[in-house]
């Protein structure tokens, strides 16, 4: 059976040279980066030139490039280090309704604690008005957080004039740039971001890896307690062979960066044109415009999600949803409804995301398979058939 | 989370899909907000349930046990049918992911549902 695999918002295959690049630290590199001895010099060798790869990436000095397990662990340094380092300047937090749930949980974690937090509210497409969040800032806001390109629409926020605002305020600004890294251009020159968080395996890296850029000069406690890697911020024997992959990764994401765009845009636009054309009732959410090229959240009206998802596995297609039953919650997706999604439409989602290795027959071949899946489930709904009939 | 191969049977090849034409009871439950909406339509005769018909709006394990239900009502007396639980359906599917045992497994409710519908009716017509 042909596989179809478009869940890269999930996860992503290791590439072949990320692979390669990785495994001589797994066996005649294998040493401890803090060791003074060859094999530890030829660790910390690697390490560094790894921080130089990502922190290129971004136009950042490597000097403020940390590794971390990954984009949750980034994200939770990122809020509630700067939240703990910074509370006698204030208590106060801004982020927005969209976040993933690395951000949403850490503020709750830190409601519990005394801080108080705001969740900027988003339009029908899922971005942040800006005015907005100029409106909540206050005299004790210590930090802002806004994801980039959202995880589950690819919806992408005008982070360069709400980067803006914070830097205008004094007040430091996070970006969960998780999905973006290596996709979208990111300067965190030019887009005043202070902290950004990063994960390997979206970005056909190795997973349980990642890294965070703090800008230097920013007051962030560390959560991690132990030796003096990662300059103190991060304890833990460094993950060598996960961080050379992340770095290669990222290399290779750089260089391919305009290419993989165009791909990925071809693919989505080729997709939702046919989809379109052979399904009806299908609404693409999110931003049609401002979004990762290679996402794709669609609603077939009248169909619950993991209906879909369990069909489309048994065509061998790989995909996910917004549904509640897909995400353990009792709730549709917190991004959809912040987006007032109607509750039914939001239950009936698919996330298509595309990657690299995926070509157009992959696109032919799910537009094959799915008008009769859909087809098949609507008539079984008691709603299709109602909202029919109105 | 991955269902048994009763489950995917049901879903697959859902058995007694549809409407039933001027039902003797019908059984509507569930919301959009929670993702699952169930329609049981039965038919009764002498006391009896004689054919029983669904529509669901779910995943998996809300369409696997509408669809087993049917069954497992078919030919059975109201009385019989009343002590149908949602354990009854979830031990007939060889059981659900823990996390779908409340949240999908509604089909019970909607029978009862039916049934009450089916009685009502009896009481205004007698």
């Amino acid at each position: 059976m042909k596989r179809v695999y478009l869940d890269h918002s999930a996860t992503t295959p290791v590439h072949p040279e990320v692979l390669e690049a990785m495994l001589p630290y797994y066996k005649d590199k294998f040493g401890n980066a803090s060791s003074i001895h060859q094999f530890g010099r030829d660790a910390k060798d690697a390490l560094e030139q790894s921080r130089e790869a990502v922190a290129k990436v971004i136009n950042a000095a490597s000097s403020e490039v940390y590794f971390t397990s990954g984009g949750t662990e980034s994200d939770n340094l990122a809020l509630k280090g700067t939240a703990l380092a910074n509370k006698n300047k204030g208590k106060h937090i801004i982020t927005s309704q969209i976040e993933h749930h690395a951000v949403l949980e850490s503020c709750k974690f830190l409601k519990k604690e005394g801080y108080d937090v705001t969740y900027l509210p988003v339009d029908k497409y899922g971005l942040v008005d800006p005015g907005v969040l100029r409106e909540n800032i206050r005299k004790d806001t210590i930090l802002i957080s806004i994801i980039h390109a959202n995880n589950e629409t690819g919806t992408i926020q005008p982070i360069e004039e709400l980067g803006k605002i914070a830097r205008e305020n004094g007040i430091y600004f996070h970006s969960d740039t998780v999905q973006a890294f290596g996709k979208i251009p990111l300067d965190v020159q030019k887009m005043g971001i202070d902290m950004l968080s990063v994960s390997a395996h979206k970005l056909y890296g190795p997973k349980g890896v990642g890294a965070i850029y703090i800008r230097k000069g920013t007051r962030i406690s560390s959560l991690v307690h132990g030796g003096h890697h990662e300059r103190a911020r991060r304890a833990g024997t460094e993950n060598v062979p996960g961080i050379v992959g992340l770095a290669k990764a990222a290399e290779i994401a750089s260089k391919d960066m305009e290419t993989q765009h165009q791909h990925l845009k071809n693919l989505t636009e080729s997709f939702l044109k046919k989809l379109s054309e052979k399904i009806p009732d299908v609404f693409l959410n999110g931003h049609p415009e401002k979004k990762f090229a290679g996402t794709l959240n669609i609603s077939f009206k009248g169909v619950e999600g993991e209906s879909i998802i369990l069909s489309l596995d048994m065509k061998g297609v790989a995909v996910a949803s917004g549904s509640a039953c897909t995400s353990g919650a009792l709730e549709p997706s917190h991004v959809l409804s912040a987006m007032r999604i109607d509750p039914a439409l939001a239950q009936s989602s698919i996330r298509f995301s595309f990657g690299r290795e995926n070509t157009m027959e992959d696109v032919d071949y799910v537009v094959e398979v799915l008008p009769a899946i859909i087809q098949r489930l609507r008539s079984m709904s008691p709603i299709y058939a109602s909202s029919k009939k109105e | 989370m991955s269902y048994t191969a009763k489950v995917m049977d049901h879903f697959t090849n859902p058995r007694n899909v549809g409407e039933i034409d001027k039902p003797d009871g019908v059984g509507e439950i569930g919301n959009p907000v929670c993702g699952d909406i169930m329609k049981l339509y039965i038919k009764v005769k002498d006391g009896r349930i004689v054919d029983a018909k669904f529509k669901t709006f779910g995943c998996g394990a809300a369409i696997a046990t509408s669809s087993m239900i049917t069954e497992l009502v078919k030919n059975k007396t109201l009385d019989e049918a009343e002590k149908i639980s949602r354990k009854t359906v979830a031990d007939a599917l060889d059981g659900l992911p823990a996390n779908k045992m409340h949240c999908s497994n509604l089909a019970a409710d909607a029978l009862h549902k039916a049934i009450e519908d089916y009685k009502k009716h009896q009481n205004k017509t007698a």
